[in-house]
């Protein structure tokens, strides 16, 4: 059993490669802000809001961590024109996406807020602070640091996940690899070749993220 | 500049302040003490509103603390807190710490507030510390940090809530100092705490509480001379040895 490798002619699939890198990126970062954002608001609501709201978010909590992206995407992409909502499918992968990432993300904010100790609550009140400022200046930038790594790992876990967004032809990076294995016949190397990508992407975005990180959340190591 | 009449807060049935009424004008100094869970933390936190209460009635300066009306951040902002725990903000720097409520409440400008912080800082001695963290610090020191974040805000009156029992013995003193100071200079304070000595120095009347009631509340002298209560009586000989 002997297999020739051959990765001679994916070089001239690099434009191809490129454009899905850049695909996948972008709808994880949009994603990844939509979603982040979200997740603060989520979070915020789920310990301040009304009753009905904290039900409804936790419903939503539920449905999204219960169910398989692939399904969300779908429902999002096949299932809403129905309705008449309509949509490409960019928008369909970055409304699945960012819908996806919220719900985790809302947990893990308001795990993080949680963390907060209530005399910091306290203490910002006391210096005359109204409690949406003590929130936004004290109580939410120590939640963050806390769940940081958190936040980042479900970021990974969209950005990997996100390759079955190939599946309603949104040309990210393993689409590139289905169109170029289909065009060259070198499945193998096509899907070691994104496998790689997919690897340093990761890895890259990581040690960024946590270089990011530990300078913005400098001086409360805890 | 406080009063505070017949305040009664309960938690479902058990109740924790019982009919407190007590004033303290201004320039005063009242020392608050009782046993451990009287009802000192939660009658001090009544004063800016931090904790609500069912019952009676509490004045800063004329301004009533539960009334809706009232602009309780705005209140608040007058009137200093020092906590047990200290509560610096972690995620600032010592200065930052100092100017936050400046920039957001007071609407002072950056340099305004930073001097005013660093000012205050070299009056409780850290000035050099400004650019560090709080958990660089020691616990003396971050409670020092703690008085001048709150006196950055030109406060009327200052409360302070066990300012000195998580501080190990030794950094004590460099906290009292402080308030002594404060006090000498004239400030409106209301202080929890068992520091019988920094009540005899500075306090002009001592407050004791137990189950959630005013026991005593009287002149320093009178207090430490003949506590009229059983109660007092007994907490005092435990705390002098
Ligand atoms: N959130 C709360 N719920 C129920 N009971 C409380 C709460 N906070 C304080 N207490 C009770 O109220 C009493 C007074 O507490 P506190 O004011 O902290 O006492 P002190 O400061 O004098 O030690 C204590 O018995 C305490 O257990
Ligand atoms: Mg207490």
């Amino acid at each position: 059993m002997s297999y020739a490798f051959d990765f001679s002619d994916l070089s001239q699939y690099a434009d191809v490669l490129l454009h899905g890198v850049v695909v996948t990126l972008g709808l994880t970062g949009v994603s990844t802000v939509l979603g982040g954002a979200l997740g603060v608001v989520g979070a915020a609501l789920v310990l301040r809001g009304p009753a009905w709201l904290r039900w409804l978010i936790a419903a939503y909590i539920e449905l999204i961590r219960n169910t398989p992206f692939i399904v969300q995407l779908f429902f999002v992409f096949f299932g809403l024109p129905s309705l008449g909502i309509q949509m490409g499918e960019i928008e369909a992968a970055l409304l699945a996406m960012t819908v996806n990432l919220a719900a985790y993300a809302i947990e893990i904010v308001r795990a993080g807020i949680e963390s907060v100790k209530h005399g910091q609550y306290q203490a910002a009140l006391s210096l005359g602070l109204s409690g949406r400022q003590a929130f936004r200046y004290v109580v939410l930038p120590q939640a963050l640091a806390a769940v940081f790594p958190a936040l980042l790992s479900q970021v990974m876990i969209v950005m990997l996940g996100s390759a079955v967004v190939s599946q309603i032809s949104v040309q990210d990076l393993t689409y590139a690899a289905n169109f170029i294995q289909s065009r060259n016949f070198r499945s193998f190397e096509c899907y070691i070749a994104i496998t790689a990508i997919y690897l340093v992407m990761a890895i890259l975005l990581r040690r960024l993220c946590n270089g990011l990180g530990s300078g913005l959340f400098a001086g409360q190591k805890r | 500049m406080i009063s505070i009449e017949n305040v009664s807060k309960w938690y479902g049935q058990f109740q924790v302040l019982n009919a407190c009424s007590t004033a303290v004008r201004k320039g005063e100094v009242v020392v608050v003490c009782g046993p451990s869970g009287s009802g000192k933390s939660t009658l001090i936190k009544t004063v800016n509103g931090l904790e609500a209460f069912q019952q009676g009635e509490i004045r800063i300066g004329g301004t009533s603390v539960d009334a809706p009306n009232t602009d309780l951040s705005k209140l608040r902002s007058h009137v200093g807190m020092v906590f047990q725990h200290f509560e610096l903000f972690p995620h600032l720097s010592i200065l930052d710490n100092l100017t936050l409520a400046q920039l957001k409440v007071l609407g002072r400008n950056k340099d305004e507030a930073a001097d005013k912080g660093l000012r205050l800082l070299e009056r409780v001695g850290l000035k050099a510390h400004a650019g560090k963290f709080p958990i660089q610090l020691s616990g003396g020191q971050q409670q020092r940090v703690a008085i001048a974040r709150s006196l950055a805000m030109d406060p009327v009156a200052m409360l302070f809530d066990e300012p000195t029992s998580a501080l190990d013995p030794e950094m004590i003193n460099e906290v009292l100092d402080v308030m002594v100071e404060l006090a000498q200079e004239g400030m409106t304070m209301m202080c929890v705490t068992h520091e019988m000595g920094f009540a005899k120095k500075v306090a002009h009347r001592v407050i004791f509480m137990d189950h959630g009631q005013i026991v005593e509340d009287e002149r320093k002298d009178e207090f430490f001379a003949n506590p009229k209560s059983e109660r007092a009586r007994d907490f005092l000989a435990k705390i002098l040895h």
